[in-house]
C-alpha cells in the first residue's frame, strides 16, 4: 500500500514543482506578448530599436557560432584521443568559461580592452580601436560565454570513435586535411550540429556578460536580451514582452531540436550493431 | 591482442603529435586570445591592487553583505534543488505517468530560455498583481517580487536542471535488483532507500547541487530583473560589479571579480573531484563505503 501512494505521490510532486518553477514562467511570456492580442504584439516590431538590437544579437551570433565552432573542432582533434600529461587541467581549462560568471568575464574585457584602464588600453586607443562599448567588444563576451559548447560535445564523442578509420585514410595516401573532411568531420557531425544549436542558442540570450561591455545605448550597442531589460524597466512592458517572445521562441526552437537530435542519436545507437 | 593495443598506441601517437600541430596551434592560440588574456588582465590588475588594499576592498561591509546575499541564497536554492531534483529524476526514470515526455523536455527549459527572458517573466508572475504573488500576498503576506525572495526564486529557477541531469544517468544505472534484495532481507523501503539507494546516487547529487550553486552565485540576468538592487537587502555580488563600474570605481570591481573568480576556479576543482568520486563508485561500489 505504501508503494502505491508512492508511485502516484513522486511524480505528482515532480509535476507541481517543475509547473511552478518552469512552466508557469514560460506561460508567462506567452499570454503577456499577447495580451492586448496579435495586432500590438505585431506593432511592437516597428520600433526601430527593437529591429537594431535583433540585428546586432544576429552579428554577434554570426561571428560567434562560427569561431567556437572553429576551435571546437580543433580542440577535439588535437586532445580527444591523446592521453597527455595535463589533459584533464586543460579540459578544465576549456570549461571554465561556464562556471565563471558572465559579469566576470564582462568585467575582464573591461580590464583588458579599456582605453583609460585596460591592460592593452595604450595600445586600444593608439590604434584607434573601439572596443568596448561597440561590437567588437560584445562579439568578444558573446564568445568567451559560448567557448566550452562546441568542444565539450565533439571532445566524447571522437574518443569512443578511435583511431582506425583515419589510420586507415592515411595508410591509402590521404592528406591530413583530407582525413579531417572526409573522416573526422563526418564521424561526428551530430555532435557538431548539437554543438552549433546550443552555441547559438547561448550565444543569441546571452545578457550578462554582453551587458557589462556594452555600455547599452538604445538603438547602437543593445542586443534583444538588453533591449528586453531596458524596455521593462522603462515600463514599455508590451515591448519587452514581445521582445522576450522572439528571445522565448528562439530558445524553444532550440530545446525541440535538441530533443529531435537526441532521439535521432538515440535511435542510431540503438540500431548500431557495434554497441 | 588486448595488450599489444596500449603500446603500439603511445608508439605512433608521439609522431602524429607533431604532424596535426596545426590544431594545437589553433587551440593555443584561440585560448591564448580569447580566455587566457581577458583571465591575465582581471589577474594582474588584481594583484596591482596590493594585498593590504585588496583585502579592504574585499571585505568592506557592502562587499560582504552582496556575499551573504549571494552565497547564501544561491545555497539556499541549490538545497532546495537538491531535494526536488533527486523526486524528480526518481520520477522520470522509475515511475510511469501520463506527460512523462513533457515533465522531461521541460527540466531543460531553464538552460534554453535566455536569462532576461526567464527574469521579466519570473518578476511579472511574482509581483504583487502576478498569478502566484497575487495570492501569496493575500494569503501569506509575502513580498516577493523585488525583495530577497525573489533572487532566491530565479537561483531556483536557473539552477534547477543540474541535479536532474546528474542524478538521472546514476539512478538508470541503478539495478533495482539490489533494492529487490534489501526488502526480501527485510529492510523496510525506508530502509533501503536510506541505506542502499541514496549512498549510491550521493556522489552524483552532491556534484549536481555544486553546478547548480555555481551557476546561481554566477547568475545575473533573471536575478536583476526581479531584485530591486538595494545594497545591503538583495544586491546580488555581480550587480555590485556592475556598479562599481558604472562608478568608475575599477579597484573594487576588479577585487570582488576576482573574489569571485575565485569561488569560480575553486568550485569547479570540487565538481571535477565529487565527478571522480562518482565514477570510482560506479567502477568498485564496494571501496567506496
Amino acid at each position: 500500500m505504501p508503494q502505491l501512494s508512492a508511485s502516484i505521490l513522486i511524480p505528482l510532486i515532480a509535476c507541481l514543482y517543475v509547473g511552478v518553477i518552469i512552466l508557469l514562467p514560460a506561460l508567462e511570456v506567452v499570454v503577456g506578448a499577447f495580451a492586448k492580442g496579435l495586432g500590438p504584439f505585431l506593432e511592437n516590431f516597428q520600433s526601430a530599436e527593437l529591429r537594431s538590437a535583433v540585428l546586432l544579437t544576429l552579428r554577434c551570433t554570426v561571428i560567434a557560432v562560427p569561431a567556437n565552432t572553429i576551435f571546437g573542432l580543433a580542440a577535439a582533434t588535437a586532445i580527444a584521443r591523446r592521453q597527455f600529461p595535463g589533459k584533464a587541467l586543460l579540459l578544465s581549462v576549456i570549461d571554465l568559461p561556464f562556471s565563471i560568471s558572465p559579469v566576470v568575464v564582462g568585467l575582464m574585457l573591461v580590464l583588458l580592452y579599456s582605453p583609460t584602464n585596460g591592460l592593452l588600453g595604450g595600445i586600444v586607443s593608439s590604434m584607434g580601436w573601439k572596443i568596448l562599448f561597440s561590437w567588437p567588444g560584445m562579439v568578444l563576451a558573446t564568445i568567451i560565454v559560448t567557448l566550452p559548447f562546441m568542444a565539450r560535445e565533439v571532445i566524447p564523442l571522437l574518443e569512443e570513435e578511435g583511431w582506425d578509420q583515419e589510420e586507415a585514410a592515411r595508410t591509402l595516401g590521404a592528406s591530413n586535411w583530407q582525413v579531417f573532411w572526409k573522416v573526422t568531420l563526418p564521424s561526428v557531425r551530430w555532435a557538431v550540429l548539437y554543438g552549433l544549436i546550443l552555441t547559438t542558442a547561448r550565444a543569441l540570450g546571452e545578457f550578462g556578460a554582453v551587458a557589462v561591455v556594452s555600455g547599452n545605448i538604445a538603438g547602437r550597442t543593445q542586443t534583444l536580451p538588453l533591449f528586453v531589460e531596458d524596455a521593462y524597466k522603462q515600463y514599455n512592458t508590451e515591448l519587452a514582452y514581445g521582445a522576450a517572445l522572439v528571445l522565448g521562441g528562439v530558445g524553444l526552437i532550440s530545446l525541440l531540436l535538441k530533443l529531435f537530435l537526441e532521439q535521432m542519436l538515440g535511435g542510431l545507437r540503438d540500431t548500431d550493431p557495434s554497441r | 591482442m588486448a595488450l599489444a593495443i596500449p603500446g603500439r598506441r603511445w608508439r605512433f601517437a608521439w609522431p602524429r603529435w607533431l604532424v596535426l600541430s596545426w590544431s594545437w596551434r589553433i587551440t593555443w592560440l584561440y585560448l591564448g586570445l580569447v580566455l587566457f588574456l581577458p583571465l591575465g588582465a582581471l589577474a594582474l590588475k588584481a594583484a596591482a591592487v596590493g594585498p593590504g588594499q585588496f583585502w579592504q576592498l574585499a571585505t568592506t561591509p557592502l562587499a560582504l553583505a552582496t556575499y551573504r546575499i549571494s552565497f547564501g541564497l544561491a545555497l539556499l536554492a541549490a538545497l532546495l534543488n537538491g531535494v526536488f531534483g533527486v523526486v524528480i529524476a526518481w520520477a522520470l526514470v522509475r515511475c510511469h505517468f501520463p506527460g512523462r515526455r513533457l515533465l522531461d523536455s521541460l527540466i531543460d527549459l531553464p538552460f534554453a530560455l535566455p536569462t532576461a527572458v526567464a527574469g521579466l517573466s519570473l518578476a511579472a508572475i511574482y509581483s504583487t498583481n502576478g498569478w502566484l504573488g497575487g495570492p501569496l500576498q493575500a494569503l501569506f503576506g509575502l513580498k516577493v517580487s523585488f525583495t530577497w525572495l525573489g533572487v532566491a526564486i530565479a537561483m531556483v529557477f536557473i539552477s534547477l536542471p543540474f541535479v536532474v541531469r546528474s542524478v538521472e544517468p546514476v539512478l538508470e544505472a541503478l539495478e533495482e535488483d539490489q533494492e529487490e534484495a534489501a526488502w526480501c532481507l527485510g529492510a523496510s523501503p525506508r530502509q533501503t532507500l536510506l541505506k542502499v539507494v541514496l549512498p549510491q546516487l550521493m556522489p552524483a547529487i552532491l556534484a549536481g547541487v555544486a553546478q547548480g550553486y555555481s551557476r546561481a552565485v554566477g547568475e545575473y540576468g533573471s536575478v536583476v530583473m526581479i531584485s530591486s538592487n538595494v545594497p545591503f537587502h538583495d544586491l546580488i555580488a555581480p550587480t555590485l560589479i556592475i556598479q562599481k563600474l558604472e562608478e568608475y570605481d575599477f579597484a573594487s570591481a576588479t577585487v570582488i571579480g576576482m573574489v569571485m573568480l575565485l569561488f569560480s576556479l575553486l568550485s569547479l576543482l570540487v565538481i571535477n573531484g565529487l565527478q571522480v568520486w562518482g565514477r570510482h563508485w560506479e567502477a568498485n561500489p564496494d571501496l567506496s563505503a
